[in-house]
């Protein structure tokens, strides 16, 4: 039973392993020129220079929440390709409807004007 | 992989979800492309929908108890009872609220249309029969809400409800989730009656704190002591029309999901859950009377009040009968008709700029308007389970169900809770029969001729039920014969 | 067929909906056409039915129309039961009701004067007096007609109910207000009897259904309880007697009686309805109903039998010096439903119910009479103060005078046939009391003819007592009163001669009157026709004492008109015994009324000003005041907090848990 885990408490390890090697050969091998640039925290579209409690832009999460909805769909969609030829017309004719009911969701979205920057 | 997973599920039996389904996306193209100020054609699909969707229900499910989508779904009598009681409330909601939400500036299509998804959640959920779809239900209900509670933007009042909802509503929900993870953990499967046979064959401590999580889950949805804490902030910031909807047509959901998660579901577990149960409904009539019994704004004193009532709901189930589960769908069946109009006579006397929320206002109501004093009257006496109502039939099959069960002391206990609740519902009465007016009159009762009509076929529809129980009674406990 | 039935109980409650609620815009004639139409229809078809019991083949109906619950195995039902006894029952109550309606155009004409001009009461008292009576009419019949003892309970309450409205009427005036109040009362006591007679059988026969009652008798009639101290009583007596205290409120017997004569506070067509032909005889109806169940106790039938007995007589005698014409009938009535219980005590159940019938008739043509004579009078009812109004209102002469030979049993006359067949009956019963019970009816034919002829000389014969003005505008009362006398009149010399044959001796009740054979009274005394009867009665002394009757008051009003006021001198103590209607007013107000108060107000000052108000009350108040506050401040507003009290209840819950398992 637990012989069975033993490939995937390998994986772990290597991964850790590897993790870790990679780090501390980037820390030993790399050139250190810092600058105030490099040293700042990385952000993504931001300002590094704020403070982090500051007020942005709520579109961002809209974008943020409509991505994540179109994205998921597509997970969603890549398994369904694979067995498509095992669900046959029904599997067909319920990715139809789930994607009739998203594109509800977009119609409504668009009419809304949630997807118009200004 | 084997075709067999790919049946094709009996799609009639679910055909009222998926007719609600059909009404909300339509209600929302409708309303994208009507541009009408009123949202008039929305109304009109909406309130349609769901009285053809209450149609259905009786059509495609009445007399059955199968299962389909691979025993996710079920389809019994008492899914047919509970789910018609739902649309019926959600109908009323919507006829209520129309003319108290345009005069406010807060009617948007969005009402309609969080409201009919929220519905189609409680649907899921009374009809779930597994952990999955049951969990899908209660969070499709649970967010629809939270956005309900939020609707009025402009009010720091209804914001501050809607991040207290939404953020314990979310600590409830990790709550059930937690508990059902526990269930599958311990049982090795998502499907209730599998879990039943499992629980029947082993007990094992695992599922006892799975069924503590997932009473704790479940009593919040219902707004139970010591898990009700959101409930008079929910009820006071939100707009009446949400409160209204919250209070009647999500508790009468938060039965299906008792029932079918702990009622039927955790049944062999039912010597376990018996005193939590029990636990909950006496703190839940032991709180609610002494807080309601000092509320001067009417919106809280009927919040607090609620927890009354949900205790007696809970005191049904301590039964674990079928009589016990039939009593406790008839109380909250009948009480969420009652609390409706209630709450209807509240929207009636308010008008723009004007809500009539304090006890103040309905002094001398009966000079107003004789009619709706009556039905007042009716509601509260109903409430308060005087004989002859049919309030007093709910709470006595509750007590007789108790009695049955042998916890006396319980009985009595809500015995003398039914008569303090008495104090609370007469002063209403007394206020408006017996009470002068303020000097300005009184908030006058306003409202569409078709608001008023419904309105008083709502409070008929009480008196009757006082005089005529004995159908609805038979229903509900012919849905656990 | 049970449509039927029902548009016979429904059509007047929907009369007396329509006049009730939207009588103001009905006006007076719209709301007594409706309700009139109404109970005309109800009559109609009772009579339909009646028809069909008599000459046709109509069966038995035992049905149940509503389910209203069912609890702990026990049906509630509304139900209803019609058999030949329920089918006379209908028949009498619609026929009276649509008497009484008519009649009431023209008695409650003037009602306007009645009610002082600022009255808010005033403008619809006229629409709500018919919605009154058909809601009455509608009652009696859910009284007759139950299958069950639910409904009888309720159709029971409701007749109080309606009859309390009655008698109050007129509420301006304090005396119907204490009179109405007296009833409402003194038939609380009765149905506390009543009850727990009803609960006696519910816990011992285990249903409320008649049939299944009476089925559970017939099987175990020698059942036993316990009741104080282990003595071991029969079921069935304690039943019976519970139940019999109920029928004593409604049909007035000693003692209970009281509330009946001050009921007359009311309008005079509620006392011909209520108060004389139907709702006092629900007690008697009752009884016979229960004939199943008093069958089968000697006991409870020989109370039955001793209280009616006493009844008859006393209530008689207290006739005799009445003033007031109304309360002389209404002594007469008291007197008269004596006569039934009696016939019921001794197994005469078909005699005593054939009474009713033949008393609701020629009662409700004397009541309506006196009412005529009231209305000529303007609303004078002493008697001292009438005389000689034969020649100003002849019709209402001629019908009074035979009301009052029917009621004295005069051959012929349908009250003869149901009195003497009550006479021979208790001649003829060996039951305990029946020697002292026969010699009591005996001595009451002599005195009802004595009361009966001493209001007929002192109100129509002998000089003309009125003052001028009130003589001035004497006349016949209009048509709509003199209409219903005449109708009532015929049945009243008709009715005994046509039917006593089938309905006392032929069997004509059948299945729904039950008598034990060796109880079989009526069987005992032979009947062979109805001329073989009459003339057998003169070989007894009732026909004689009547006479006596008859001669006696003659002597005393018509020829010597100064001797009554001398006995009165001569024989102050029985007089006075007599004016005070035997103390039990006075007893009942000094001793109980009185004794209530001071009880009352000793517990209102010890008990509840001081314990209930001070402690309970206020303290409770106080404390759910102060922990509310406390709560809620719980209810703080901080989202933590809340969040706080789930994770506590969580913890407490899961704790608990441990516990309770280990």
């Amino acid at each position: 039973m637990l012989a069975e885990y033993v490939p995937i408490l390998l994986f772990i390890i290597v991964g850790l392993g590897l993790g870790a090697v990679l780090i501390v050969a980037g820390f030993i091998l790399g050139p250190r020129r810092p600058d105030e640039e490099k040293l700042s925290p990385y952000e993504c579209g931001f300002e590094a220079f704020e403070d982090s409690r500051m007020r942005f832009d709520v579109r961002y999460y809209l974008v943020a929440l409509l991505f994540i909805i179109f994205d998921l769909e597509i997970a969603f969609l890549f398994p369904w390709a694979i067995v498509l030829d095992e669900v046959g017309l029904f599997g067909v004719a319920a990715m139809g409807l789930f994607l009739v009911i998203l594109l509800i969701g977009f119609l409504y979205e668009w009419k809304k004007g949630a997807l118009e920057w200004e | 992989m084997t075709t067999d997973a790919f049946e094709i599920p009996n799609l009639t039996l679910a055909l009222p979800e998926i007719w609600m389904l059909g009404v909300a996306c339509l209600v929302l193209v409708v309303d994208l492309f009507s541009g009408d100020r009123d949202h008039t054609p929305a109304y009109w699909v909406a309130q349609l929908g769901l009285l053809s969707a209450a149609l259905i229900t009786v059509q495609a499910q009445w007399g059955l108890d199968v299962t389909t989508f691979d025993g996710n779904y079920v389809a019994d009598a008492m899914a047919v009872v509970l789910k018609v009681t739902v649309l019926l409330l959600t109908f009323l909601a919507f006829a209520y609220s129309r003319d108290y939400l345009r005069e406010r500036g807060m009617l948007r299509g969005e009402f309609y249309l969080l409201s009919l998804f929220s519905t189609l959640g409680m649907m899921v959920i009374i009809s779930a029969h597994s952990l999955l779809v049951l969990y899908l239900g209660v969070e499709l209900m649970s967010l629809s809400l939270y956005a309900l509670v939020a609707m009025r933007r402009g009010s720091p009042a209804a914001s501050e409800a809607a991040m207290k909802y939404f953020v314990l509503g979310a600590l409830a929900s990790g709550m059930l989730l937690y508990g059902m993870s526990m269930l599958y953990g311990a049982t090795g499967s998502l499907d209730l009656a599998a879990i039943t046979d499992v629980a029947a064959a082993e007990s094992r401590l695992l599922l006892v704190f799975g069924l503590v999580f997932t009473v704790v889950g479940v009593a919040f949805k219902f707004g139970a002591v010591p898990f009700h804490m959101w409930v008079p902030d929910v009820y006071q910031g939100a707009p009446t029309a949400v409160t209204l909807f919250i209070a009647t047509a999500s508790k009468v959901a938060a039965v299906g999901l008792f029932i079918r998660l702990i009622g039927e579901g955790l049944e062999p577990l039912h010597g376990d859950w018996q005193n939590m149960v029990l636990l909950l409904a006496v703190a839940s009539i032991l709180i609610g009377n002494t807080v309601a019994l000092v509320q001067t704004n009417i919106k809280r004193m009927l919040a607090y009040s609620t927890f009354n009532h949900i205790g007696f709901i809970f005191l049904g189930f301590v039964a674990g009968s079928a009589e016990g589960y039939g009593a406790s769908m008839f109380y909250a069946v009948t009480y969420s008709f009652t609390v409706a109009a209630a709450f209807g006579v509240i929207m009636l006397l308010s008008r723009q700029g004007f809500e009539a929320e304090n006890l103040e206002d309905f002094k001398g109501l009966n000079e107003r308007s004789p009619l709706f004093a009556l039905v007042m009257l009716l509601l509260m006496v109903s409430l308060t389970g005087i004989p002859g109502t049919v309030g007093f039939y709910a709470k006595w099959l509750v007590i007789r169900s108790v009695v049955d069960a042998g916890v006396m002391w319980a009985a009595v206990f809500a015995v003398i809770g039914a008569v303090v609740g008495a104090f609370y519902y007469l002063r209403v009465v007394r206020l408006c029969y017996f009470d002068q007016p303020e000097a300005e009159g009184g908030p006058q009762p306003s409202g569409s001729g078709g608001f008023r009509f419904v309105l008083a076929a709502n409070g008929l529809s009480v008196l009757l039920l006082g005089l005529f129980p004995g159908a609805l009674v038979a229903v509900c406990m012919a849905a656990f014969g | 067929m049970e449509t039927l039935y029902l548009v016979i109980v429904l059509a007047p409650l929907i009369g007396a909906i329509v006049a009730g609620l939207f009588g103001s815009q009905l006006g007076r004639v719209g709301a007594h056409r409706v309700t009139i139409a109404l109970v005309g229809l109800s009559t109609l078809l009772s009579v339909y039915v009646l028809t069909g019991f008599m000459w046709g083949d109509r069966t038995t109906f035992d049905g149940t129309v509503y389910t209203w619950m069912v609890a702990g195995g026990i049906e509630f039902e509304v139900g209803f039961l019609v058999d030949e006894l329920t089918a006379m029952m209908m028949a009498v109550v619609t026929f009276v009701s649509l008497m009484v309606h008519i009649y009431t155009i023209g008695y409650m004409a003037d009602e306007d004067h009645n009610w002082p001009e600022t009255s808010r009461l005033r403008p619809n008292a006229y629409q709500r007096f018919f919605a009154y009576i058909s809601l009455f009419t509608f009652s009696m019949l859910m009284l007759v007609m139950a299958n069950n003892f639910l409904q009888l309970f309720f159709a029971w309450e409701a007749v109080g109910l309606v009859s309390y409205l009655l008698i109050g009427f007129w509420m301006n005036r304090p005396s119907a207000v204490f009179a109405n109040l007296k009833a409402f009362l003194v038939n609380r006591v009765g149905d506390f009897g009543f009850l727990l007679g009803i609960a006696t059988v519910v816990m011992y026969f285990g249903s409320l259904h008649y049939g299944d009652v009476f089925n559970a008798v017939a099987v175990r009639p020698d059942q036993t309880m316990s009741i104080l101290g282990g003595a071991e009583w029969q079921v069935v007596t304690v039943a019976a007697i519970l139940l019999f205290i109920g029928a004593m409120g409604k049909s007035a017997q000693v003692p209970l009686h009281v509330w009946l004569p001050d009921s007359m506070e009311g309008p005079t067509p509620i006392s011909a309805l209520i108060h004389a032909a139907t709702m006092v005889t629900a007690g008697i109806f009752l009884v016979a109903r229960m004939s199943p169940l008093f069958e089968y106790s000697e006991a409870a039938l020989a109370f039955v039998l001793v209280i009616g007995a006493i009844t008859a007589l006393l209530m008689g005698l207290v006739g005799l010096v009445q003033q007031d014409i109304k309360r002389v009938v209404a002594y007469s009535t008291l007197s008269q439903l004596g006569y039934m219980v009696v016939a019921l005590g001794a197994s005469a159940y078909a005699a005593g119910v054939y009474h009713l019938m033949t008393h609701a008739f020629f009662k409700a043509l004397l009541f309506l009479g006196a009412g005529s004579v009231i209305i000529a009078l303007h609303h004078k009812q002493d008697m001292r103060e009438m005389g000689g109004l034969k020649k100003y209102m002849p019709v209402t002469y001629w019908t009074m005078l035979i009301g009052t030979l029917a009621l004295i049993g005069f051959p012929g006359f349908s009250g003869f046939f149901s009195k003497d067949a009550i006479i021979e009956a208790v001649h003829h019963s060996d039951r305990i009391g029946a020697g002292f019970a026969y010699w009591c009816v005996l001595l009451g034919v002599f005195v009802t003819a004595l009361y009966s002829f001493r209001l007929l000389f002192l109100v129509f014969h002998g000089e003309e007592r009125m003052d001028h003005h009130t003589r001035e505008h004497l006349h016949e009362s209009p048509k709509v009163v003199t209409v219903p006398l005449i109708l009532l009149a015929i049945p009243s010399v008709l009715i005994g001669l046509l039917t006593v044959g089938p309905m006392v001796f032929g069997g004509w009740f059948g299945d729904s009157i039950l008598v034990r054979s060796g109880h079989d009274a009526l069987g005992a005394i032979g009947f062979h026709g109805v001329g073989e009867f009459t003339l057998h009665a003169f070989k007894t002394p009732a026909i004689y004492l009547a006479a006596a009757g008859f001669a006696v008051a003659w002597y005393l009003y018509i020829r010597r008109p100064d001797l009554p006021a001398q006995l009165q001198q001569r024989l102050q103590t029985p007089y006075r015994i007599l004016e005070n209607k035997y103390g039990f007013d006075d007893l009942y107000l000094n001793v109980f009324a009185a004794g209530g108060r001071g009880l009352g107000t000793l517990l209102w000052r010890g008990g509840d000003v001081r314990l209930i108000d001070g402690l309970v009350v206020n303290g409770t108040a106080r404390t759910v005041g102060r922990v509310a506050a406390v709560l809620r401040h719980g209810q703080t507003g901080y989202l933590y907090h809340y969040a706080f009290v789930m994770i506590i209840g969580l913890l407490v819950l899961l704790t608990w848990f441990m516990f309770a398992l280990r």
